[in-house]
This record gives structure tokens, sequence and C-alpha cells, in this order.
């Protein structure tokens, strides 16, 4: 048993600057995760931080794009937060060494990015997410902060009330990848999840084979709520044959999109008369399967980026990374030939239901960056406001656990009484399981109510659990379950989705689930048992996708990323809400809470979104 | 053990036999998919041009062993036969086995995209990033072997702490007193300066060059190549001030520090992200007898 005041898991961005922030509040603080810090996703982010930092931009220019963005799903207190505090944490990064790219009085370069009004996306070169990652990597070095790397974290330690609101999270249980040990952390403060996205669910992903939503089917299988799952980000710019990002910083630099006629279309189709490219994400991504769909698309299957225009030398300055991409992944030069590029699983909107202190409704148990959904983002997120996100809510995050006080939240966590109950007749009932040893995390029953209780039945299930797999000696891999279910998420929950599709992919995902019960790990060692490890995560990736579809067939609207054959207008009388799912016994299992509007001094009137 | 071991050629290769039956997998979903997948590209190249539709296949003689396994104790190659695809790259065909083939196939992998530094192999006998090397390029059979010199914990999977060790004694953070104190005001650098330290700050800690390293693989203690760069991304940013770097050099001018280096060139013929490693190492050499001049 290891103990420690704060227990990051996950040290992307978020989890690096939530230990941080801890340390600096005076808290014992430790990194548990499963890949080494620098290896985490955070390096893939390309195109940069949105902060208002210059003369005739401010905050509230950012939160007003922010929203109009998130098509008005996004929580006004989360959003102006945001806005405000992204400024002094990125020229905290530029004090803690950050290479960013500089103008010539030396000042930072910022430039324009989709759906700004201002171009704030503060970069260094197109590698931004790599930079950051490492600067953040080397503060915590430079604090001497423990990190268990290579440690998978794969239950919470939560007492078991029935009520997920009066339940408290005491700590996590992880396996040690390179021995195979298993062992409880417990936190005397608290444990923040920032293990980012769940991009495996889909097929073709810009996502890393790591980002398996294993803090969001941790946090959902503890109780606390999952929230706007079916909001997906599909980024417009993936290369077709492996799905590695283009950054937008492409577009933003100039870079134009063209059918297989030669034609721009995000004018010539008007799909975006004002903004053309540099339209939000979803409009970019639903025109070009558009193009494609109506026999316009380059072999059927993709669209041209080209930005041959902007000369080597601004190439070679501002985008070198993308020139390396095409040519290593796609075989093309971008100085001498478009660039191929398709929409690709890019981004979870979603992810567990927090406040804008990073809390969610278990005492303790608070999530950070790509897992969490505060909201910031709402139905669709803009590029540059991922990275901001990981610092400014890491931060806060990470003190909150550490005992700051950040003051009263205005955004409400956990089912409450006078909440919306979901009234559709679901297919299939979510979180339903049926499977041990390795069920819910708490199961409402009362029994376990302390933290030597909570830690040492976790650990305990969880030894059983990885004992059952490693012993099983035959029945189903895993990889094959993962990639029926990552084909199924990409048929039928992908860009446009119809009613009937989501549904076979319920069916399928239901399919998944039942034959998990026969999953075996064919590899009988203890010694970085990566067939093991994959196994746990595939588990992980059918709970996230199955509310993924779920949230995808009750939100019968269209709204930001999510697109409805049936639903193709924004229902703001019925939809201004937040769809959440919550595996919690004797409570409903999917309900809503409304969308908070009512910023600091103004309402956000939603408006017709157009660029 | 340690994979210096297997650079006796000849003595691995007796033990590949019981694994061919390996290679008969049932048909997956996933198989089927990239069977799609594949046709779908055939169809598309042979009514584009002539196209050659033949399936072609990959072979690869993978390093596999496993500390605990009673048969995988004893190092050995095994064989794999993958179905090539255009534009498979060496993590795509290790994938591709283990998913077929054999589960307990290990290595590291995440980002597939150059970028996390995860799967430094040794891939016909030279350090590379088995995501950014294509399989056309290569010739077959395919070796793929953990990096030299250092642990093998498991197949593919080598022992990284070492490396961060040396990554951590060069006291790889910015240090400056001097911040500015204006709200929201950055510390001012040129483009020139920023474009000085480009280069050293892409390091993705992969360990190719260390691997490389001949000095490193005699001198346990040498910093190494990737180390002594992180100091150079500091030591050349204007933005920390002269005393600092000085304070830089003399970690790097120690008895295992710059001068070791004998300026070989294997690390900056290996570096995945084109860094001048020896270039930077010489850099420093430089500045340190420049600063040393000016004590005496």
């Amino acid at each position: 048993m290891y103990e420690h005041d704060v227990i990051v898991v996950g040290a992307g961005g978020a989890g690096l600057r939530a230990a941080v922030a801890a340390h600096e509040a005076g808290a014992d603080v430790a990194m548990v995760t499963k890949l080494h810090p620098v290896r985490s996703h955070t390096g893939a982010a390309e195109g940069g931080i949105n902060a208002a930092l210059r003369e005739g931009d401010d905050w509230e220019l950012h939160a007003y794009d922010t929203m109009k963005g998130s098509d008005y799903l996004g929580d006004a207190p989360a959003v102006e937060t945001l806005a405000q505090d992204a400024p002094e944490e990125t020229i905290n990064l530029e004090h803690w060494g950050m290479p960013f790219s500089r103008e010539d009085d030396g000042t930072v370069s910022q430039r324009p990015f989709g759906g700004l009004s201002f171009p704030r996306t503060t970069y260094a070169g197109a590698e931004t997410g790599h930079h950051l990652l490492h600067t953040m990597y080397e503060q915590v070095v430079k604090r001497g902060i423990e990190v268990y790397d290579e440690w998978f974290v794969t239950r919470l330690a939560v007492t078991d009330e029935p009520d997920p609101n009066d339940r408290t999270c005491h700590g996590v249980v992880a396996y040690d990848v390179q021995t195979g040990k298993i062992e409880g952390f417990k936190a005397r403060k608290g444990v923040v999840l920032a293990t980012g996205g769940p991009g495996q669910a889909f097929d073709h992903t810009t996502n890393a084979v790591s980002c398996t939503g294993d803090g969001q089917a941790m946090a959902y299988r503890a109780g606390a709520p999952l929230e706007d799952m079916e909001f997906i980000q599909f980024h417009p710019t993936s290369l077709p044959s492996t799905g590695v990002l283009i950054s937008e910083g492409v577009r933003g630099e100039g870079g134009i999109l063209y059918n297989d006629e030669g034609e721009r279309f995000m004018f010539e189709y008007g799909y975006a008369n004002n903004s053309g490219e540099l339209a939000s994400r979803d409009v970019v991504a639903r025109a070009e399967l558009t193009e494609v769909n109506e026999g316009r698309g380059v072999n059927d299957e993709y669209v041209h980026l080209d930005m041959r225009h902007l000369g080597e030398e601004r190439i070679m300055d501002r985008l070198e990374n993308i020139l390396h991409l095409a040519e290593d992944f796609e075989g093309v030069d971008g100085l001498v030939e478009p660039m191929p590029v398709k929409p690709g699983q890019h981004y979870a909107m979603g992810g567990i239901e927090t406040d804008e202190n990073g809390a969610t409704c278990i005492d303790g148990l608070y999530a950070a960056g790509e897992c969490a959904c505060v909201s910031v983002h709402g139905g669709n997120r803009l590029g540059g406001n991922a990275l901001p996100e990981l610092i400014v809510f890491g931060k806060r995050a990470g003190y909150h656990a550490a005992g700051g006080d950040l003051g009263e939240a205005e955004i409400e966590t956990g089912y409450a009484d006078d909440v919306e109950d979901d009234d559709t007749d679901l297919p299939i009932t979510p979180g339903e399981a049926g499977i041990e040893p390795e069920g819910v995390a708490a199961d409402g029953s009362g029994q376990v109510t302390d933290a030597a209780g909570s830690l040492e039945r976790a650990v305990e299930a969880e030894r059983e659990r990885v004992d059952h797999l490693l012993e099983k000696d035959d029945g189903v891999q895993h990889s094959e379950i993962r990639s029926k279910l990552q084909q199924a998420m990409t048929d039928y929950v992908n860009v446009f989705r119809t009613e009937e599709g989501v549904k076979k992919a319920l069916k399928i995902i239901r399919e998944c689930r039942q034959e998990y019960q026969d999953v075996y790990v064919a590899d009988p060692s203890r010694t970085f048992n990566t067939d093991l490890q994959h196994t746990i995560e595939t588990r992980n990736l059918i709970d996230v996708a199955e509310t993924i579809a779920l949230g995808a067939l009750v939100r019968d609207e269209f709204r930001g990323a999510h697109w409805r054959k049936e639903h193709q207008e924004r229902k703001d009388d019925e939809w201004l809400k937040h769809t959440l799912i919550s595996w919690d016994r004797g409570k409903p299992s999917v309900w809503y809470r409304p969308v908070i509007l009512e910023g600091e001094e103004k309402t956000y009137e939603p408006k017709v979104r157009s660029y | 053990m340690s994979t210096q071991r297997q650079k006796q050629p000849d003595e691995p290769e007796t033990q590949e036999a019981p694994t061919d039956q390996e290679m008969k997998a049932e048909a997956s979903p996933q198989q089927k998919r990239l069977q799609r997948k594949r046709e779908q590209q055939s169809a598309r190249e042979a009514s584009a041009d002539e196209g050659e539709p033949e399936e072609e296949t990959v072979h690869l003689k993978v390093f596999r062993y496993d500390p605990e396994v009673a048969d995988k104790q004893e190092p050995r190659f095994d064989d794999f036969h993958v179905p090539f695809e255009k534009g498979m790259t060496v993590l795509d065909a290790v994938m591709y086995a283990r998913d077929h083939f054999d589960s307990s196939l290990t290595f590291r992998h995440s980002c597939r995209q150059a970028v996390c530094g995860s799967d430094a192999f040794f891939v016909n006998g030279k350090q590379r990033l088995g995501c950014k090397t294509q399989i056309s390029d290569l010739s077959q059979p395919i070796r793929v072997e953990p990096l030299p010199h250092q642990e093998v914990v498991k197949d593919l999977v080598v022992d990284m702490d070492h490396f961060y060790e040396q990554m951590h004694a060069v006291e790889p953070y910015f240090q400056s007193e001097d911040l500015p104190q204006g709200e929201l005001e950055e510390q001012r650098q040129s483009r020139e300066n920023r474009e000085k330290i480009k280069m050293s700050s892409r390091c993705i800690w992969c360990g190719a060059c260390m691997s490389s390293c001949n000095i490193a693989a005699g001198d346990n203690q040498y910093l190494g190549p990737a180390a002594i760069n992180k100091a150079y991304k500091f030591a050349m940013d204007d933005r920390e001030e002269e005393e600092i770097k000085e304070h830089r050099l003399r970690i790097l001018e120690q008895e295992h520090g710059v001068w070791r280096c004998q300026t070989q060139f294997s690390c900056t013929e290996v570096c995945p992200k084109d860094i001048p490693l020896t270039e930077h190492i010489q850099e420093l050499k430089r500045e340190a007898v420049k600063k040393n001049l000016k004590f005496w």
C-alpha cells in the first residue's frame, strides 16, 4: 500500500498541471500513470493555446467564441473561467521556458484558428502540445514530484453508500506493468483523474492507442455521471491511411480545401460563406463527407488540403512538422502536392461530470482535461481550446484536491431529485453488465463506508479480476472484441448518425459486452503483460462506447458535432440541457440538467450558428 | 539479460522452427476489416492504372524473451508473415503480428506518429522508430530487436530507467531568476534565438541515440547525447541568465560529460527527429573552452 495526500492519475497536460498545483499548495502528491509522462498524448497536439493576450482581444470575446462554438451547450461559469484564466496560464508556461514561436519584437506568436474572432491561438510551431508536455514534465522533475510510471490504474477505491453523492473516494488500485504487482494507493486528500479521451472506441482516430477512456469508465463504475458523451469531435484533416492529425494550423495559415473537381467547396457549395476553411470543425468535417457522399471526393474517400501557395519559407517556419507527418505517414510532399485528408475521431467533448473546480459528485474525486466535462466545449470544441483547458482546469483540480479554496462552485454535480429523467424507450439498460468479478466499483449496498475498507475491497477485487483473466485458458481474445466495437462505432456513431444505425451500434456493443465475459489473456506472464493491460482497457472502451451511443440515441436534435438524420435542426426549446448517464443502482440511468447560459455579467442568448 | 549478447548474428537463428504454426490465425473481424481495406485499395489501384493486386507478405524475425515464461527464458527469434499494405510501417507489422498471431508479443507504442518516442527498436541493425519506418524501405526478412545496450525487460521492451536518470541529471528545467514583473508579460526572445534552440527542443526521449553510442555503451555514467542535447536547449536559450549558463556548462564538462564524445556521429545518424546531436555536443565543448579561458 502506498500513501500520499493527492494521487493524480495520468500524466498528460492536465495531470502534470494538477500535480504541480497540488504540490504548490503544500500537498504530498504522486502521479500514477500507465505511460511515462513524456509519452502522453498531449504531446501530439499541434495547433496551439487560445488565450486573449493582445490589445483588441479580451477574455469576453474568447468566451463568446467558445460559447458559440459549443452551440450553446457550454456552461457559462466554465467557459468564462477558461477564457479568464487562459492568459495567465499561458504566460506561466512561457515563464517555465516553453519555446513558443516568436514575433519580430520577441513576443509570443498567435495565429488565426477556426471559429475565433481574433487570432489568439498561441503556438510553438506545429508541435505546441509536445512543447507544453515537456515543459510541464520539466516542472514536475524540478519539484521532485513522485511519478509511478507504467503503473496502470484499474479501479477507484470508493465507499458504497446508495447515493453516489454521499460516497467518498479514498484512493486507487494500480497494476505495475513491469512486474504485475497490484497495489492500493491511498489518497489522504483527493484523487485527480486526468486520463485523457476515449478515441480508441473508434476505428479511424487521431488518438493514440493508449486513449482508452480509462478514467471515464472507472468514474462511471464508481457512480459519477458521464456528461454529454454523444458529442464527439471529428477533426476535418486527418490522414486517410493512419488517422494521423494534420493541424488546423495549416488552414489557419491559409491552407485551402479542394474536392476532386478542384473546387474550393467550402465556398462553392455554401458550407461556410464567410469563414470557409476556418469554419468550426464540425462544419468542415460534415462538408468534406458530404462532398465524398455526393461523388466529389478524391478516390471516393477524401479531399485535398493544399498549402503549396504559402511558400516554402512560411511552411518551414510555422508548419514544418506537417511536412514530416505527410511524408512519413502518407508519402506525400506537402511542398509539391496537396495532402489527402478526411475526418477522423479526434476529441470527446463529454466526460466525467465536474464543476468548475474539477470536483465530481463523489467526495475526494476530481477530473480534469479531456476525460472531464466541465462543461467548456458543449456540443463542439474549438481548435486551440483543449490545451488551455488542460492547464486551467488541471491547475484548479490539483489545487482544490490539495485542500485549496476556490470558493463555491456554480455548476452542480450529481443526480438530484429535481432533475429531469429520460423517458425514451431504450433498447438496452445502460451499464447493465452482468459481468463478474469485475463489476461496479461501488454497489450501493452501504456496507463499506470507510477508507481502509474501500481500499481493501478494491485491491482484492482487482487481484481476483487479474487472476481470473490470467488463469483462464481459452475463450475470446480482447483484440477481436475491440476491433468489432471500433468498427461499429465508426460505421454507426460517426459524423452522420441515424436512429437505426445508433441502435445497431448499441446492439453490437451489447454483444461485445457478452463476448467479453468469455475473454481471456493468452500471455501467462506477470512481466510487462500488455495483453492483460489491453484486455482491461477494452472493457473500459465497451463501457464508454455504450454511453456515447446512448447519448447519440436519446438526443434527437442536431447540435454541434451531433448530427441526426431524422432531426435536422437544433431544438433549443427542448435540448438546452446536458445528457447525463449514471451507473448506480436504484437511480434513473439517463437524465438531464439544464445548461447554464448566465455568465458573470451577461446571458449568452442562443443564436443561429453560422460561419 | 542485455541485448549486447545478441550482437552475435548466427546464434539465435537456429531456434525459429516451432513458431511457423502460429501463422494460421482464424479470420477475426479485424482481419476481415484489413482484408476489406486491402481489397478496396487494390481495386482502386487496378482501376486507376494497371495495378498489381497480388498478395504480398512481409517476413519479420522478432526477438523474443520473457524471464518468467519457460520457453522464452532463452532469447530466440520468432518468424511472422504479415500481409503487406502500401504505407505499412514496422510498428503496423508488429501490431498485426500481435493482434493476429501471438498476443504475448510485447513492445511499447502509443501515438503512432513519432511524437511519443515509445517505439524505438533495433531494425535490421539500426536504431529506428517503428512507427515511422516504412516496410518498403527495408530488405527482408526484417529483424526487429530491442534497443542494444539496455537491459531487456521482455521481447522488444527495454528498461529505460538509466536513460531517464541521465536526462534528469542535467537539471532539465528552465531556470531564470529574472522574470518580467508586468501583468501577463512574457520574456522576450528573438526569432533567431528561438530558431537556435528549435531542433534541440524536438527530442522525444526515444533513446535511439543513447543506444547507438559506443561511448555510452562503455561508460555507464556518460550523460549521453539526449541529455546533453536537453542541456543544450537551455544553455543556448537567451532567456536564461549568463550565470545559469555557466552552471549548466559546469555540469556538462564533468568527467562523464561532453568531453567523452568522440564525434562518431552515430547518434545524429539514428535520431528520428533529425536533431544534429553531435554538432550540439561540439558546440557545447567550444562554449566550455571559452568559459574556461575566461576564468583562467
